[in-house]
């Protein structure tokens, strides 16, 4: 069940879930009842940026601006909103 | 930046106690029959941990990149102190659960552990009838878990049920969920008891069919595509009737570190009953010490310790071998391969069991509840009949 990611959508972590940097592992995770996520650092820089204001354009827009050299970044970055709305790390605003 | 269609790095390449588990006493008003506490728990019930020992535990495992934290028991509420505990927990930026049978957890206890930062609580219940919640338990507590679980979900926390099945819950499987949907739990454990501990003295009293336990996954199924993202049902399947075993807490010393009441760090709940290991304690040794450094910790870590069939089989990575503790209790050697696989010289005990879990002549044996007089007789010699088939007490 793949839901639809729109430009204009505002996400925040979904409740019950805690995004957090760590040190020991030098990466950020996603913490929730009976599990937890290592995310690669792509993906923890997205979910850095999901905290229920900034919407799916802003977040492209500000890695577009932080990783000038990465290229054309918004199709992965839409691809990782599907994925972690998918396993329900994040949720609508 | 690189690919990021799926954002998961599957490998954690050096071991780190990521989740640690607090049994912070032994103590408990319930007396379930399938209690996977060891049975002579009665032993340790003396010299428990106090706050500020339990406070330089979390400090240490977190700095070592500890992030789950479980805090159970026995009951956990019988101690005063889980407030400081939890409040601790989450400044040091822990995801804390408490697990609780829900006796003890008042109005204001819950208040104080939602001030304090505790993520979740995970409940225990038993059975939609009141009859065979109280029985099982061995308590009059099945009014009390209602209660306990609205309060849960009112105060905004996840409701994760912990359900054990066994033979006398398992035709139930149905209403049970219905009832977790009733409560608006957000997680439910169909566990399937493992037999450690008091559920192994009890495994001919315990253990379901064969057909009982493809049918209860069969409503269970049905009901996962009935409920879809509301619920999320984890069916843990029970190993004796499977070909292959578990990898037994992930690998021994590789994810979860275990620190009992008093101070022992384990990698496993049941490790105790293991013969030839000292497990070092936090008030003799430094917690990374014990860790990285120990010999309980190195003794079954990776696969140089096996033997065969397992050190030369082609499977041996999904496995590890399965559990030490079966291994051990069932056939008296402690690096045999876990008796579940179809591949050990030891299968047929497992069979055995399975055929003396049909005999009614065993299964109409009391069960053996875990009660302090009960665990006290056990380390003292008695039921010697019940203890007949296993190299050590469970
Ligand atoms: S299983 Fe039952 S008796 Fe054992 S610790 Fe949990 S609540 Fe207490
Ligand atoms: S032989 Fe040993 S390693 Fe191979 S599958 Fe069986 S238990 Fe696992």
């Amino acid at each position: 069940m793949t839901q639809k990611i729109e430009l204009s959508d505002i996400y925040k972590i979904a409740p019950h879930h805690r995004f957090q940097w760590e040190e020991a592992q030098n990466c950020y995770v996603i913490l929730f009842p009976e599990g937890m996520i290592k995310l690669n650092p792509s993906a923890g820089e997205i979910l850095n940026l999901v905290d229920g204001k900034n919407s799916v354009e802003n977040v492209v827009t500000l890695l577009k601006e932080k990783f000038k050299d990465a290229g054309d970044i918004e199709k992965d970055i839409i691809s990782m909103f599907e994925f972690a709305l998918n396993k329900a790390w994040i949720s609508k605003e | 930046m690189t690919t990021l269609n799926n954002g998961v790095e599957a490998n954690i390449t050096q071991t780190q106690p990521l989740w640690l588990l607090a049994e912070i006493t032994y103590r408990c008003p319930l007396h379930c029959a399938f209690c996977y506490n060891p049975t002579d728990y009665a032993d340790h019930t003396k010299n428990e941990l106090n706050t500020d020992e339990w406070i330089k535990v979390l400090r240490d495992a977190r700095k070592m990149g500890a992030l789950q934290l479980g805090i159970s028991g026995g009951e956990p509420l019988l101690r005063d102190d889980i407030e400081d505990i939890v409040t601790e927990a989450n400044q040091l930026g822990y995801y804390s659960n408490l697990i609780t049978s829900g006796v003890g957890l008042t109005e204001k206890r819950i208040d104080s552990f939602k001030a304090g930062g505790l993520d979740h609580i995970q409940l225990s219940m038993h059975d939609i009838t009141e009859e065979i919640s109280n029985f099982v338990t061995d308590t009059k507590t099945f009014k009390l878990k209602q209660k306990v679980a609205a309060m849960i979900k009112d105060r905004g926390y996840p409701m994760v049920l912990n359900v054990v099945i066994h033979r006398y819950n398992i035709g139930h499987i149905k209403e049970i969920l219905e009832m977790a949907e009733k409560l608006g739990a957000d997680y439910v454990e169909l566990a399937n008891t493992q037999y450690y501990g008091w559920s192994l003295i009890n495994r001919n009293q315990l253990m379901p069919t064969k057909e009982q336990i493809d049918e209860a996954e069969k409503i269970t199924n049905e009901f996962r595509e009935y409920i879809g993202n509301k619920m999320k049902i984890f069916f843990v399947v029970p190993d004796y009737y499977a070909e292959r075993p578990k990898k037994c807490m992930n690998g021994w010393g590789e994810v979860f570190m275990i620190v009992t009441a008093n101070g022992d760090v384990l990698p496993c709940h049941s490790a105790r009953v293991l013969p030839n290991i000292d497990f070092p304690n936090v008030k003799n040794d430094q917690l990374n010490e014990i860790w990285y450094d120990s010999s309980a910790f190195n003794k079954y870590r990776g696969d140089d310790w096996m033997k065969e069939p397992c050190q030369s089989c082609s499977e041996k990575e999904n496995d590890l071998g399965g559990c030490r503790c079966q291994a051990f209790l069932l056939s008296g050697d402690a690096e045999s391969a876990d008796p579940i696989c179809t591949k050990s010289p030891h299968r047929h005990l497992i069979d055995q069991a399975l055929e003396d879990s049909k005999n009614e002549i065993l299964q109409a044996q009391p069960i053996i509840f875990r009660t302090d007089k009960n665990s006290k007789e056990l380390i003292q010699g008695e039921h010697k009949e019940r203890l007949k088939d296993f190299k050590a007490m469970p």
